[in-house]
């Protein structure tokens, strides 16, 4: 291959990162579409059903990135679009309302059927909003049909769930006047959110509800009392739409490794006026385990350079949990788009001399990767093989959305999905035979 | 509109990429959103490879649409063309590009590179993987062979064949290739060329010097192998080599068009075992079991007859996804007296292995799910097919060493007949039952077994206390041949805990024995 010398760099300007200058680029994007965010989002919402309209290469795609987890009949399925469909609309929602009632009798057991928009209903304009209205009116109400896009004309990887949760806002019931609640928002593995119920039940805070909720049957209120704390960084447009409906948005830092998880625990604390000897007493105990279970990984990780393909959007903050907990240096820190008001205070903590990204030119941000040669590259699937075989390290971006990593029982395991490609590296050896 | 859980096969792009990928010097431009990138990981992942697929997508967006998406081809076009200088450029699009009409492959082809473009027209919402692969094999070998004169032969050189048809994402390509070559080998035929995998567009070029072409996926090279019958005078190979019989044929087939004895140049040790391994007296135990299989037109074609012939199975259900060579499929399922399943609907296929109640299935990725779910053994024998459906020591399909291959892959999930040779001998003992799973497979399809039974209960011998044996009841245990004896512990056990026992006796053991037989 002969590659062009790699692009300049812009230099780092002096002073925070949120008054930056970034590389922006376009070209080829290597990332999944939103329709990925179905692979975990029905895994936490236990009564849902996930129908995309969409085509062969929609259902290929959760397929692939499903990988090996083939369920018996899983809560999702591709309504796929063929010749016929195309040649009317009147036909196309005939067709749907056929798939959906087919489906809803095979399935009685789902109370909320989501329809999701791909790049093709898109493109030929089939209008969901519009179905789901008229399925939910046939079905009497018995199934909430609610509709959300996953495209990859207009959205990336995690963008889907912020669609999907965005699309629950409306349905979500009003939280009364008088009343006060903090509403985290972003999907979690059980095992977290339990974690962080018992910690804010220790704080005092409640009550704390959580969205996506485990059933979609119980949907949290939302209203002016809600504080909002977001537990993913992409999910801004879900955010937007819950203050519209009066919520407080609590700015912090997202809760990967103890700094993280101390900030974002004390945005909440400060918000319902809880003292900083209370938060000391609650936190203390677990902030100083998860120190200590991380400080076996910060001796693989210290010193080691990493670099993020533009991949999960949760690029930013796991770079500043690398560099300031672990010690790592960030080459480049790419992100698919940046949302500067989701990330004011991560921006804030992570070093100015970051190199940030946003947008991709695949091949000019592969050459920036073989020139600097990171320790270790985060990146899509698609891409670790082939540069494990150039001799880069790798770590899979996708494990970092279904692996539990919130909180300061997972800090550990977090640092510890970086070391493991480095680990390996060090313990294989092989010899050349001659 | 198609109601689809999990589908058997990609869109036809992705079989346009499967031919990219096989071969040197090929770039494939696609004009489709970043989701679509996904493909990637299907080479890269399942099949491990270490390359990129040299594919370059256009990634337009939704604010690109009202705007000049045609543009971005014609960009991602020259940017392709300049980094990665193929000898030959694909152009095409997937489904969302193909609403959008903006005639990649037409743009592509007014650029005036210095390469052959290839237009790829593959229409999305009819067609799928296979057709797009075949398709794309063949537009790429006519645009660059149709303007060649047939060569002449050079006379007194041995005969030579090119083997067409494998390519990435094919089911054991490596492996197969390698143990075609072998058998061509030792009977006097020179392999030409081997495409796609593994080829260059100059190697294609070459393809109209053999005397004949091995159609060895006839899903991929079919229509080409046609079409250079048509063109070049090339005869080509019906048969697939797999299983002994099929070998043989193609054996012969092979000979009648070089012109070689091909039985003369053969030894006994070219043989494959699995005849022998099939009529020792330990394979009594495979007669008549009840075999169900699905998968590509070629391997279920192929199963079929190795099953029924060369393993004495009683095939009870066979289907194809692969509509196109529904005809073949149809006929053989008939000659076995069976209505064949051609279906692309993963639960249709579960529906009718449910309900023929095999004994083991034989199928792809999907069908190695189904069958785990019904606790039935499974084999997977064809696309699609997961990472440890690539395995890394030398495991062909093809020839006599695929046979010997086939014959233990199909046989290791059952019972060895030993073994149910003593399960016959036992046969009214408690400890018994149709869920009792082979020896050499470990615990898991026997925790299976358990769960059909709805025998969920955490047995004493899981720890905790629970009823002691008394000294002559466990003595008694031990006369229990070892790979059943768990099975009788525990459910004594559980019988005893049922009945609030504390004590196991010797009237324990045979009341459980009793209460369990029934
Ligand atoms: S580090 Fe990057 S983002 Fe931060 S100020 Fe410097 S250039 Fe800007
Ligand atoms: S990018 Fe568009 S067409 Fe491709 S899988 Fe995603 S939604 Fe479907």
């Amino acid at each position: 291959m002969n590659s062009p010398a790699p692009t300049s760099i812009p230099k780092p300007a002096a002073g925070g990162c949120n008054d930056s200058v970034i590389v922006r680029e376009r070209g080829q994007r290597e990332v999944f579409c939103g329709l990925t965010g179905i692979v975990w989002l029905h895994r936490k919402l236990q009564d849902a059903f996930f129908l995309v309209v969409g085509s062969r290469t929609c259902a290929h795609l959760i397929q692939s990135a499903a990988g090996v987890m083939i369920f018996a009949e899983p809560r999702f399925a591709t309504a796929i679009l063929q010749e016929r469909d195309l040649a009317g609309m009147a036909d196309c929602n005939e067709e749907l309302d056929r798939v959906v009632n087919e489906l809803l009798a095979r399935r009685p057991e789902i109370s909320t059927l989501f329809l999701v928009g791909s790049c093709p209903s898109e493109v030929i304009k089939l209008d969901l909003a519009n179905a789901a209205q008229r399925l939910t009116l046939s079905h009497n109400g018995r199934v909430r049909i609610v509709n959300y896009s996953g495209s990859g004309i207009e959205t990336t990887f995690t963008q889907g769930e912020d669609n999907c949760l965005k699309a629950l806002v409306p349905e979500l019931p009003g939280l009364p006047e008088s009343q006060q609640s903090l509403l985290v928002v972003g999907t979690l593995a059980d095992v977290v959110e339990d974690q962080f119920v018992r910690l804010f039940d220790e704080l005092g805070i409640g009550p704390v509800h959580f969205l996506p909720p485990r059933r979609a049957t119980e949907l949290p209120p939302v209203g002016p009392g809600t504080r909002l704390l977001l537990a993913q960084p992409f999910l801004g447009e879900t955010a937007r739409a819950l203050i519209a409906r009066g919520a407080t948005l609590l700015e912090a830092p997202y809760p990967f490794g103890v700094e993280g998880t101390l900030g974002w625990l004390q945005a909440a604390a400060r918000s319902f006026d809880i003292g900083n000897e209370q938060f000391e007493a609650v936190t203390a105990i677990p902030a100083a385990r998860a120190r200590r279970a991380l400080a076996h990984h910060r001796d693989i990780l210290a010193g080691k350079r990493i670099s993020f393909l533009p991949d999960s959007q949760l690029e930013i903050p796991l770079a500043r949990f690398l560099q300031r907990e672990c010690g790592m240096q960030p080459v480049e820190v790419g992100t698919p788009y940046l949302d500067r008001q989701m990330l004011t205070s991560e921006l804030s903590l992570l070093d100015s001399g970051t190199r940030l990204s946003e947008g991709q030119h695949l091949e000019r941000q592969l050459d920036r990767l073989r020139s600097e040669r990171p320790d270790l590259t985060v990146c899509g699937l698609g891409l670790a093989n082939p540069l494990e075989a150039e001799g880069l390290a790798t770590k899979w971006s996708i494990e970092l959305v279904f692996t539990p990593i919130h909180g300061f029982e997972q800090a550990a395991d977090l640092a510890e999905l970086f070391c493991r490609p480095l680990v390996r590296r060090e313990r294989l050896r092989f010899q050349t035979c001659s | 509109m198609q109601l689809t859980l999990w589908t058997y096969e990609g869109p036809p792009h992705v079989g346009a990429m499967r031919i990219a990928t096989s071969m040197q010097g090929v770039h494939y431009v696609l004009h489709a959103p970043q989701g679509d990138t996904y493909a990637d990981l299907l080479f890269t992942m399942i099949e491990r490879r270490d390359r990129r697929p040299p594919v370059t997508y256009t990634t337009f967006q939704a604010r690109d649409l009202g705007g000049d998406t045609a543009n971005l081809v014609i960009s991602a076009v020259r940017e392709a063309y300049e980094r990665f200088k193929p000898q030959a450029l694909l152009v095409g699009e997937s489904c969302t590009a193909e609403l959008i009409q903006d005639q990649p492959g037409g743009l592509a082809a007014g650029m005036g590179l210095p390469v052959p473009v290839v237009p790829l027209e593959l229409p999305a919402y009819s067609k799928k993987e296979n057709w797009g692969a075949s398709e794309t094999f063949y537009y790429l070998v006519r645009t660059l062979l149709k303007d060649l004169e047939p060569p002449e032969r050079v006379p007194g050189s041995r005969p030579r064949a090119n083997l067409l048809g494998p390519s990435a994402m094919g089911f054991r390509v490596r492996d197969n290739i390698e143990e075609v070559r072998r058998l061509l080998d030792r009977v006097g035929i020179d392999v030409n060329v081997v495409a796609p995998e593994g080829a260059s567009p100059a190697d294609l070029l070459r393809i109209p010097e053999a005397d004949f072409n091995i159609c060895l996926y006839p899903e991929v090279a079919q229509t080409t192998c046609a079409w250079l019958e048509r063109t070049f005078k090339q005869p080509f190979t019906r048969t697939v080599p797999i299983g002994v019989n099929a070998t043989c044929e193609f054996l012969a087939e092979i000979g009648a068009l070089s012109g070689i004895q091909v039985s003369s140049s053969l030894s006994a040790e070219d043989q494959s075992r699995l005849p022998w391994y099939s009529r020792s007296v330990d394979s009594n135990y495979l007669t008549g079991k009840r075999v169900f299989i699905f998968a590509d037109a070629t391997h279920a074609l192929a199963a079929a007859r190795m099953a029924s012939e060369e393993l004495g199975f009683e095939v009870v259900g066979l289907g194809t996804y692969s509509r196109e060579f529904a005809r073949q499929v149809r006929q053989a399922a008939s000659d076995l007296g069976l209505e064949a399943l051609i279906t692309d609907d993963y639960l249709e296929v579960e529906a009718r292995i449910t309900e023929a109640e095999p004994e083991l299935v034989l199928g792809t990725q999907m069908e190695r799910h189904i069958a785990k779910r019904l606790g039935l053994p499974c084999a997977v024998i064809s696309a699609p097919f997961h990472v440890q459906d690539v395995p890394a020591r030398y495991s062909p399909q093809m020839g006599f060493e695929g046979a010997n291959v086939l014959f233990d892959t199909w046989v290791h999930p059952l019972m060895m007949g030993l073994e149910e040779h003593l399960l016959g001998m036992f046969r009214d003992d408690f400890e018994f039952h149709d869920g009792a799973a082979p020896s050499h497979l470990g615990g898991g399809p026997e925790a299976n077994a358990a769960a059909r039974d709805g025998n969920g209960v955490k047995t004493m011998a899981d720890g905790g206390a629970g009823p002691a044996w008394d000294h002559e009841a466990e003595r008694e245990l031990r006369k229990i041949p070892f790979f059943v004896r768990g099975k009788a512990r525990r459910n004594t056990e559980r019988f005893a805990c049922d009945a609030g026992l504390e004590t196991i006796t010797l009237e324990t053991l045979y009341d459980a024995k009793a209460h369990f037989g029934r």
